[in-house]
């Protein structure tokens, strides 16, 4: 059983600045991480793995730092990393993206592959289904439990806005999964030790075979025309002042002239 | 490189569950008019299901002039595979400029699997659309780094432009029963109706609360609330008012309610007319999930809280004082 586990490293937005002259991210200024919802990708990978048996393994596409989370994963015990890097991939979009981690994927072999629901940065949730449109396999978005699993199939549940569909998949199948999924386990001390020696595969756009005219900024499908900062001027908010009680009375009124009250 | 001239239209795709159209399609259609309007060109809905057709009417009246209508078994739950092979089918027959989805859990699980397959660029979650008439660009404006940065995205070359967008951002148009349109039933592939995953049963969420991503009004309670018990006030005041309750990950984290209640980066995504933040301090992730509401009510003791810069009423307070004023105030009306 190979799993693999798509793994992306954001900024860490407890840090996040925004240049208030161009609206861009300050990106040197913030710290990194592995994506938070790609935590919960790497336990539920290992419990399959636990359960059912096989190899884990985590890929990410991105500049060589991105080494720093595989060695997260690898300190958390997955059993080997895949690095896709190279400058022709820089300023990819999700179409691009998935392009390249699928032929990656390819390359690494596969039975189930794992993704975060989405990557906080883009916030996109995309790469994911497009992905395994790329692979030509089933994508289970948003699942918050694995009902069972074997070699062959899978039943899962994900969460939709009313309720929960469950759904059934042969494998290989692909997975988005969501927080309620597991508790993510911490770095165990062995696991630490290895992370520090751990070099992860590191593979270019060659290695997988990948087209040039299909992946990087240049041949991306969606261009980013304009970015500004969304911070609202503060002190725009209308003040109520006074005792709780005539504070109360103001609020009814106001909501009432805007006609939310009747 | 495509040739841009061959397409034309708008297309929203109208997202049904167990026949129930979902009111993000009406949304789009209402904003898939203004965008056809000024493309000169005609605006399109897309509707796959099976035994659905009464519901065409629907969204012609809505301002659709022309449904494309799949009434099939294969359709009657929602299938990934199946779904983005029927629309990309039909796509590839007629065409569109541009396609328009919900940011729904549907919308964003099948339509990338959509834009691989017709080699199209897709933007996920967008609040705003704009147009460039000279180049027929469609202008997906979109938070992104969990809605502290905004940006404004193309897609220059390719065709169809595509684009999920949030659900209560834009108005319907009120149903005008009279309007007349054209529905047709394109042929589609046998091979699109093939499909590996299948669902299986649908679980209907046995919490009773209000859901809140539906919810017109939201009281959210965060970690200001102080504990499990105080949280009644907060119930209090959205059962006064006839809201749901939401929260902070700091109210959740420490137990006080339940993670379906959630608003933020990593919780639930809400625009309801009136959220009341009380004892919210306003971190960006918190933000994230409710900055688009109409009218932002922010309570706090802290008068730097950033809350307050999203807030259109400001009561700065204890809220174990304002919150049962309020309460009371409602009650006796
Ligand atoms: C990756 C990531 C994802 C996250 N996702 C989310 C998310 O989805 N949703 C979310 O909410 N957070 C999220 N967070 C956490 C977020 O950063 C904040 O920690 C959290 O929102 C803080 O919650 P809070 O405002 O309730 O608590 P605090 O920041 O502690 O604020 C409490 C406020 O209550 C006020 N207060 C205290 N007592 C009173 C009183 N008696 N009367 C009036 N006011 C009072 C205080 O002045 C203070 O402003 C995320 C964080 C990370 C790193
Ligand atoms: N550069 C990347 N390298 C590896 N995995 C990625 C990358 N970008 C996105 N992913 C995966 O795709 C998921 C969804 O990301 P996104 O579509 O960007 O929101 C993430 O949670 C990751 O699992």
């Amino acid at each position: 059983m190979k799993i693999v586990v798509c793994i992306k490293q954001v900024p860490d937005t407890t840090d996040i600045k925004v240049d208030p002259e161009t609206g861009t991210l300050k990106r040197e200024t913030a710290g990194t991480v592995m994506n938070p919802f790609d935590m919960y990708a790497v336990e539920e990978g290992l419990r399959i793995k636990e359960k059912i048996g096989g190899t884990v393994s985590v890929l990410t596409m991105g500049p060589p730092m991105a080494k720093e989370i595989i060695k997260v994963a690898i300190g958390m015990g997955v059993d080997e990393g895949y690095l896709l890097t190279d400058p022709k991939l820089a300023g990819s979009d999700t179409w691009a993206t998935s392009y390249a981690l699928s032929k990656a994927i390819q390359k690494i072999g596969f039975d189930i592959v794992l993704f975060g629901k989405q990557a906080i940065d883009g916030d996109t949730a995309q790469v994911g289904p497009s992905t395994a449109e790329y692979l030509d396999i089933p994508c289970i978005t948003w699942v918050k439990k694995i009902r069972e699993i074997n070699e062959k199939e899978i039943i899962a549940e994900r969460m939709m806005e009313d309720g929960v569909d469950v759904v059934k998949s042969p494998l290989p199948v692909a997975l988005t999964v969501v927080k309620e999924i597991n508790e993510p386990r911490l770095e165990s001390l062995k696991g630490k030790m290895r992370a520090k020696k751990y070099e992860p595969i590191t593979m270019d756009l060659a290695a997988i075979g990948g087209d040039e005219t299909k992946v990087g900024l240049k041949y991306s499908p969606t261009r980013v025309k304009q970015t500004w900062s969304a911070k609202r001027e503060p002190g725009k908010a209308e003040m109520l002042t006074g005792e709780p009680d005539e504070i109360a009375e103001k609020l009814l009124n106001k909501l009432k002239e805007l006609g939310c009250l009747k | 490189m495509v040739d841009k001239n061959e397409y034309k239209g708008v297309w929203v795709f109208a997202e049904q569950r167990r026949g129930q159209l979902h009111n993000v399609s009406f949304e789009l259609l209402g904003k898939g008019r203004e965008l056809a309007d000024k493309l000169q060109t005609e605006l399109s809905a897309v509707l796959l299901g099976y035994n659905i057709k009464s519901k065409a009417q629907e969204l012609i009246a809505h301002g659709a002039d022309k449904v494309y209508l799949v009434d099939n078994e294969k359709l009657k739950d929602f299938n990934d595979e199946i779904y983005a092979k029927v629309l990309a089918d039909i796509a590839q027959q007629y065409k569109p400029e541009i396609i328009l989805a919900g940011a729904t859990a549907v919308g964003r699980a099948f339509i990338p699997r959509v834009s691989i397959r017709l080699n199209a660029g897709l933007t996920a979650d967008c609040t705003a659309f704009e147009l460039d008439l000279q180049e027929r660009n469609l202008y997906q404006i979109r938070p992104a780094f969990g809605g502290s940065l905004m940006a404004k995205i193309i897609t220059p070359e390719r065709r169809p432009q595509m684009a999920t967008a949030r659900y209560k951002v834009f108005k319907p148009l009120p149903a005008d029963n009279s309007r007349k349109g054209e529905i047709i039933e394109p042929q589609i592939k046998e091979d699109s109706f093939k499909t590996r995953a299948q669902f299986i049963e649908f679980i209907e969420e046995v919490e009773t609360t209000i859901n809140i991503s539906e919810a017109d009004i939201i009281v959210s309670g965060g970690r200001g609330i102080g504990s499990k018990e105080n949280f009644k006030l907060v119930k209090d005041l959205a059962e006064a008012i006839g809201g749901a309750v939401g929260a902070s990950r700091a109210a959740v984290d420490s137990g006080w309610i339940s993670y379906s209640h959630q608003v933020g980066q990593t919780g639930k995504t809400v625009c309801p007319r009136i959220y009341i933040a009380c004892g919210i301090s306003g971190a960006v992730q918190h933000l994230a999930g409710m900055q688009s509401s109409d009218i932002i009510i922010a309570i706090n003791k802290d008068p730097d809280a950033p809350i307050f810069s999203v807030a259109k009423f400001g009561i700065v307070g204890d809220l174990f004082q304002i919150l049962p004023a309020i309460t009371e105030k409602l009650k006796k009306r």
